[in-house]
């Protein structure tokens, strides 16, 4: 596998393309093509983009609802920033297609509250498509409308996570809700409601007019096309790549100029944190699940300061709901500090925090606490030594 | 819904599709340990106790929201579901201020009897003890956040069952707490004091603002003449209360409330069919003015006074239709005005000397009695209000085996009851009891109801109605009600209250006379009322109340003797100048 640009690619598609294609073709195929393409969703937890707008599209209620998540909020991510800059008016054309697709006339971007520079941006491109006929009433001269607003977050970690943005959405404190029922039956105002990552609509448009054999080509496996990489840290060219699914983490980092790597933090600081060892090891949902951020520590820094970091990120972005997660992180970075303070000298004393570890992802409402253990285990387990061993179970 | 199969803890069995983890655990037997679950609530979620593992899945389901699907296998306790559990619960614990003896629930908390079902001897996870942090303290209610185990059942009664809706989390991550709008405290927002709150939390977090010590030092001060009365509810509570079984226990009630060293035991009761005599009266003055005079000004439907935490409300979010309250004082403040002026002249005491305390199952009556208009006799009508839980305590510190108590009697003067006033205590019954009175007065005949008992407004829907048509033949100066079809409307818990004082205010219904108590079954589940409370456990209670009415001798209010002493002797007349000066009040507009 290899670098390849397509969404960051010099040229682009002419705009409304793939839309009117789209709107040639019913909105079974379009869903179908979407399907078949075999895309996961560009937000992180990976599911199918196609299977989640098939069963929207089926959900009984009204006013479907399309939400473009881009809550972009995963420490050392700024791809979605990126796209938003640059190719707003194919993100909203993705958005489009996918209204059309599931039935739905409402879209709904749901933008960070650290990007407010990116509302003129987005209200300017929306406008041109409105005057082209690509977005509003009527669009392209069938009866299909279709129309987006721009909400802005308030700053919260959690509102990435699609049921606490909806929540958001809705005026309500950010807190993930109880599944089932899944948004896709009951999201927004309990309509039937499509979230998806800025990438995964942006890159609709490509397969709709490439078709879903050439997307499937792309990446490795069960993992197709192409993904963005915000590649930071201890790199000579930090900044956002294209690389297909399938390519290993050396390849990226290659690309980026990374020297004396000593570790890599994989997906953000829910992530994977992996050694020098590791780096061929793919980025895709099988291997090392593909997030959007991609940090490279080299053997000058102390990973228990980066630990400290992350958890402290956690501790103070857990919405507080659940108790594994809103307690369990509080632990967590006292046990680290705790190792750091020399109070904890050995694998048997860091046993229950372990546990605990397994149990928040387990047990935790949400992605935020089912992940957030991550950081602690792989970095014990991987950097730290003890007298009787390295630290991990 | 189709049945389907599924598979817990090995054993097959055949469950309702679409019905929880949980539900169809306790019917397979099974029980699992919950914290946020409440039956009267919606589902949370949050506390994580009730973690079951579903073959196939690749986290642990939470059993309380999760539903059953076809062939699901489900193990309740299974390594991995043990040590989750024991996790979760060693979490809450070790954010948790666990002095326990110190806390007004100290074995009747549910962290603290999962803790003991767990097993929990030890605590990895406890690093500094939890200082107490007494967030909240208004008349009624007072909150230790340092208790709080964030379950939000309290958040979810205040919004669900009350429509009131003033407690959310603030904060968040583990400094996460239960707050009022800018921390302003709920004495300071539109909180009705309805205590709800209290019955639901789990915890030791929230609990009445006890006035225990205050009544002990009334009880020891020789020159009081210490008073008390008991609502209607806590001859249903007290049992409870005490650990025992829920029973109508009246007489070991009074029996216990002498021992503590009460001057005079009596009774709310001969209050609540005073408040009958004068509410059905102003009732039929009302109609009287609408149907007759022509009077424009006259408020119709007329709603019911009794309930502190509706007053609250009703002032809070319809201060237009104030003038639709009746203008009777609650039976606990008729007490108190007539305690310090009828009474004091009976047993020739002064006054001054008085000290009136109520036993209530609520604690919006600790902030009633504190309202300034409240002073009507010349002194603080009523002085203390006890809830049936803190008059459990002091039964309870004064070693009183209640349970072998002989049945005593009220004193006399104010100590008379009837059935018709025992069933305030439950929804639903202050209708009856008005009805029982009101359509006598009116037709000179009884109720049409097969043993008195008006069905129609029995029981525990959310909102009853009913509607009686008068004959054509009425008593003596009533005869412009031949005819008329009297509606009548009863509700419980404030969000019913809502819903039906919103069709009020937009004119939809033409109700005459409204019941609302602010509590979810009326009295007898009350904010002040043993813990726990659920439907179960509000139907036991409610039995009791009505068995109590029916083997009473008098179970119309006008016939309670000592209620026609007072009229001939002190009052003279329903609504007369006496009635006014100390039984009736007004209202105030609050934001």
């Amino acid at each position: 596998m290899s670098e390849k640009l397509i969404l960051t690619a010099a040229e682009q598609p002419e705009a409304g393309a793939a839309l009117k294609k789209s709107l040639e073709m019913t909105k079974a195929d379009v869903v179908f093509e979407v399907r078949e393409s075999n895309m996961r969703g560009r937000g992180g937890a990976g599911f199918p983009t196609g299977v989640k707008w098939n069963l929207a599209g089926a959900a009984s209620g009204a006013n479907k609802m399309v939400i473009c998540n881009a809550d972009e909020g995963e420490p050392g991510t700024f791809k979605d920033r990126l796209l938003l800059e640059k190719y707003a008016s194919i993100l909203l054309e993705g958005m489009t297609i996918g209204g059309y697709g599931i039935g739905s006339s409402q879209g709904i971007i749901y933008l960070r509250a650290e990007y407010p520079y990116l509302v003129p941006v987005l209200m300017k491109a929306r406008e041109e498509l409105v005057s082209r006929n690509l977005l509003g009433e009527g669009i392209l001269g069938t009866d299909f409308n279709f129309d987006v607003e721009i909400r802005m977050g308030a700053g919260a970690y959690i509102c990435g996570e699609e049921t606490s943005l909806i929540e958001s959405l809705e005026g309500k404190r950010g807190e993930p809700r109880n599944k089932p029922p899944y948004p896709v039956n009951s999201g927004y105002l309990d309509r039937p409601t499509v979230v998806n990552n800025v990438e995964t609509f942006v890159s609709v448009p490509h397969i709709i007019l490439n078709g879903f054999e050439w997307f499937q080509d792309l990446g490795i496996g069960n993992c197709t096309g192409t993904k963005l990489f915000s590649i930071s840290g201890d790199v000579e060219n930090p900044g956002v790549y294209e690389f297909q699914m399938g390519s290993t983490i050396g390849e990226l980092l290659e690309a980026a100029g990374a020297k004396d790597v000593q570790a890599v933090q994989v997906g953000g600081a829910s992530g994977t944190t992996i050694k020098a060892d590791e780096l061929d090891r793919k980025l895709s949902f099988e291997d090392l699940p593909p997030g959007g951020s991609v940090i490279v520590f080299n053997s000058s820094r102390n990973m228990m300061d980066v630990l400290e970091n992350f958890l402290e990120f956690f501790v103070h972005e857990s919405c507080g709901q659940c108790a594994p997660c809103r307690e369990g992180n509080v632990r967590l970075l006292d046990t680290a500090r705790a190792i750091r303070g020399g109070k904890i000298m050995s694998r048997e004393e860091l046993k229950p925090f372990f546990m605990l570890a397994e149990v928040m992802k387990l047990g935790s409402k949400c992605g935020l606490g089912q992940t957030s253990p991550n950081c602690f285990v792989d970095i014990i387990t991987k950097f730290i030594d003890f007298p009787d061993g390295k630290g991990g179970m | 819904m189709p049945n389907v199969s599924v598979t817990i803890n090995g054993v097959t069995t055949s469950v309702r599709e679409g019905v929880t983890i949980l539900d169809s655990c306790k019917t397979a037997g099974v029980e699992i340990p919950t914290l946020c679950y409440h039956p009267d609530l919606s589902l949370a979620g949050n506390c994580r106790m009730c973690l079951v593992e579903v073959e196939g899945w690749k986290t642990l389901a939470i059993a309380c929201v999760t539903p059953v699907t076809p062939n699901m296998v489900i193990n309740t306790h299974s390594k991995k579901v043990r040590h989750a559990r024991r996790t979760v619960l060693k979490l809450l614990l070790a954010a948790h201020n666990v002095n326990c003896p110190e806390c007004e629930r100290n074995k009747n908390c549910e962290l603290q009897e999962l803790a003991e079902k767990h097993n929990i001897t030890f605590n990895e996870f406890q690093t500094s003890p939890k200082p107490s942090s007494l967030e909240e303290v208004s008349p009624g209610i007072m909150r230790d956040n340092s208790r709080c185990i964030m379950c939000t059942r309290c958040v979810r009664t205040c919004e669900e069952l009350q429509s009131v809706a003033v407690i959310k989390p603030v904060g968040r991550s583990a400094s996460i707490n239960i707050s009022t709008f800018m921390d302003e405290g709920l004495d300071n927002v539109p909180c009705t004091q309805c205590g709800q709150c209290i019955n639901r939390c789990p915890t030791g977090a929230l609990f009445e603002t006890s006035e225990v010590k205050q009544v002990w030092e009334a009880i020891e001060d020789t020159e009081k003449f210490v008073v008390v009365q008991t609502a209607p509810a806590i001859r249903v509570g007290i049992a409870e209360a005490l650990g025992l079984p829920t029973d109508r226990t009246t007489g070991k009630m009074v029996a216990a409330i002498r021992g503590l060293g009460f001057d005079r035991v009596l009774d709310t009761d001969f209050t609540a069919d005073l408040t009958i005599i004068e509410e059905g009266h102003e009732l039929i003055s009302r109609l009287k003015k609408v149907l007759v005079d022509g009077d424009s000004d006259t408020a119709l439907p007329m709603t019911t006074s009794c309930s502190p935490g509706w007053i609250k409300f009703i002032e809070h979010k319809y201060p237009d239709l104030l003038p639709n309250v009746s203008t009777c004082k609650s039976p606990q403040q008729m007490f108190g005005a007539l305690s310090k002026t009828y009474l004091a002249n009976k047993e020739d005491v002064d006054p001054s000397k008085v000290i009136c305390v109520s036993i209530m199952p609520c604690t919006a009556k600790k902030y009633e009695k504190d309202r300034p208009e409240m002073r009507d006799s010349g002194y603080k009508d009523v002085d203390y209000v006890l809830t049936t839980r803190e008059l459990a305590r002091m039964i309870k510190e004064a070693g009183i085996d209640f349970d072998n108590l002989r049945d005593e009697k009220y004193d006399k003067w104010m100590g008379d009851s009837t059935g018709a006033a025992v069933i305030f205590g439950a929804t639903g019954g202050v209708m009856e009891a008005a009805l029982r009175t009101a359509y006598e007065v009116v037709t000179g005949q009884e109720i049409p109801f097969e043993g008195l008992n008006v069905a129609p407004v029995r029981g525990m829907e959310g909102i009853k109605d009913a509607a009686i048509t008068m004959p054509d033949k009425m008593a003596s100066g009533f005869e412009f009600l031949a005819g008329v079809t009297l509606k009548v409307a009863v509700a419980h818990g404030l969000a019913n209250a809502k819903e039906l004082m919103d069709k009020v205010h937009a004119g939809e219904v033409d109700y005459h006379f409204i019941e609302i108590m602010a509590c979810p079954g009326g009295c007898l589940g009350g904010g002040g009322q043993p813990i726990p409370t659920n439907p179960t456990v509000r139907k036991k209670r409610s039995d009791a109340i009505y068995e109590e009415d029916a083997v009473l001798h008098f179970r119309k209010s006008h016939a309670n003797p000592e209620v026609q002493l007072l009229y001939a002797e002190f009052l003279k007349e329903p609504l007369g100048h006496k009635s006014h000066e100390l039984l009736h009040t007004h209202y105030t507009k609050r934001d």
